[in-house]
């Protein structure tokens, strides 16, 4: 599943008592375009009293990554309900897009904690510039200078089965 | 660092050997690391857009650029890689020439390898007499 950033932008309906309502603007990071509206009215409904019968959506949007061949850390803040209760977390990744942090979140929240889409809320997506601003060791590891390491135990692929020779791994 | 049995290893500037996917054969170099499992390489002489690849698909070669940055631009990587003759030096290496002769190997017909046969039985023939030859 491929995840992507969504901006939409929707209101609720123009109404007699106030013609000019209030327009919203969310980025939404979904795997499409559905998702992305149903998530919109799903957070617009917490946050204000519009629903999807009520209002509209005035547009959708997928943002680009500016520089999708750059590798950025990323500090993602969410909240997730578990089985028994609601948590808030900060995490870290080193990826190239903000769309590849979150979708490498979700399935960390899948792996940790069996966390579904559905249970996760992202409510902060920022990009972590300067190292020393890096909180996670997982993350600043990979940032020492002249940061260098082997591949040991690689298993190639046996021609078949059974193999006169024992393969070696490293 | 200490002191390390391995000799190649995941770094800025390793030459790797792309081993699976459409561009599998050519060279390319590790221009960022990304994580335990990706790097970003970039293969500018030999036809490899710069993108992330998991170390799973790459084989490390002997070969590094010595002195590449870290997160170089491609034109960057270009030039050093013809600067350190980088290309020629991966085509004269033992491995690069096996893979090259056993593609040559496996595109032969049936006449191909039975013409082969006679040349390796010519061969055979040679050494032997000389042999005997040397040894009589």
């Amino acid at each position: 599943m491929g995840i992507q950033e969504f901006q939409v932008i929707g209101r609720h309906l123009p109404t007699e008592s106030d013609p000019n309502p209030k327009i919203y603007r969310m980025r939404i990071f979904a795997p499409n375009e559905v998702v992305a509206k149903s998530r919109f009215w799903y957070f617009l409904r917490q946050l204000s009293k519009v629903k999807k019968a009520s209002g509209e959506i005035i547009g959708v949007n997928v943002i680009l990554e500016k520089r999708p061949l750059r590798v950025k850390n990323f500090g993602i803040w969410l909240r997730y309900d578990s089985r028994s209760g609601t948590h808030n977390m900060y995490k870290e990744f080193r990826e190239l897009s903000r769309a590849d942090a979150v979708k490498s979140l979700y399935q960390d929240m899948a792996a940790r904690h069996r966390a579904r889409f559905r249970s996760i809320h992202i409510l902060r997506v920022v990009e972590v510039e300067k190292a020393d601003d890096i909180r996670r060791p997982y993350i600043k590891q990979l940032l020492t200078p002249n940061l260098k390491f082997p591949l040991p135990h690689r298993i190639r692929k046996a021609r078949s089965t059974f193999v006169a020779k024992r393969p070696s791994t490293f | 660092m200490p002191e390390s049995n391995f000799k190649r290893f995941v770094e800025v500037g390793r030459v790797v050997l792309v081993n699976d996917g459409p561009l599998a054969g050519k060279i390319a170099v590790i221009a960022e690391i990304i994580d335990h499992n990706r790097a970003i390489i970039d293969g500018p002489t030999s036809g490899i857009p710069r993108q992330s690849f998991p170390y799973k698909h790459l084989l490390l070669t002997p070969l590094k650029l010595t002195k590449l940055p870290r997160a170089a631009g491609t034109g960057i990587v270009r030039k050093l890689v013809e600067q350190e003759g980088i290309v020629e030096k991966w085509d004269k290496s033992a491995w690069a020439q096996k893979r090259v002769m056993k593609e040559k190997r496996r595109s032969l017909s049936d006449f191909g390898r039975f013409k082969v046969m006679l040349a390796k039985k010519q061969r055979r023939d040679v050494v032997r007499k000389a042999v005997k030859k040397a040894s009589a």
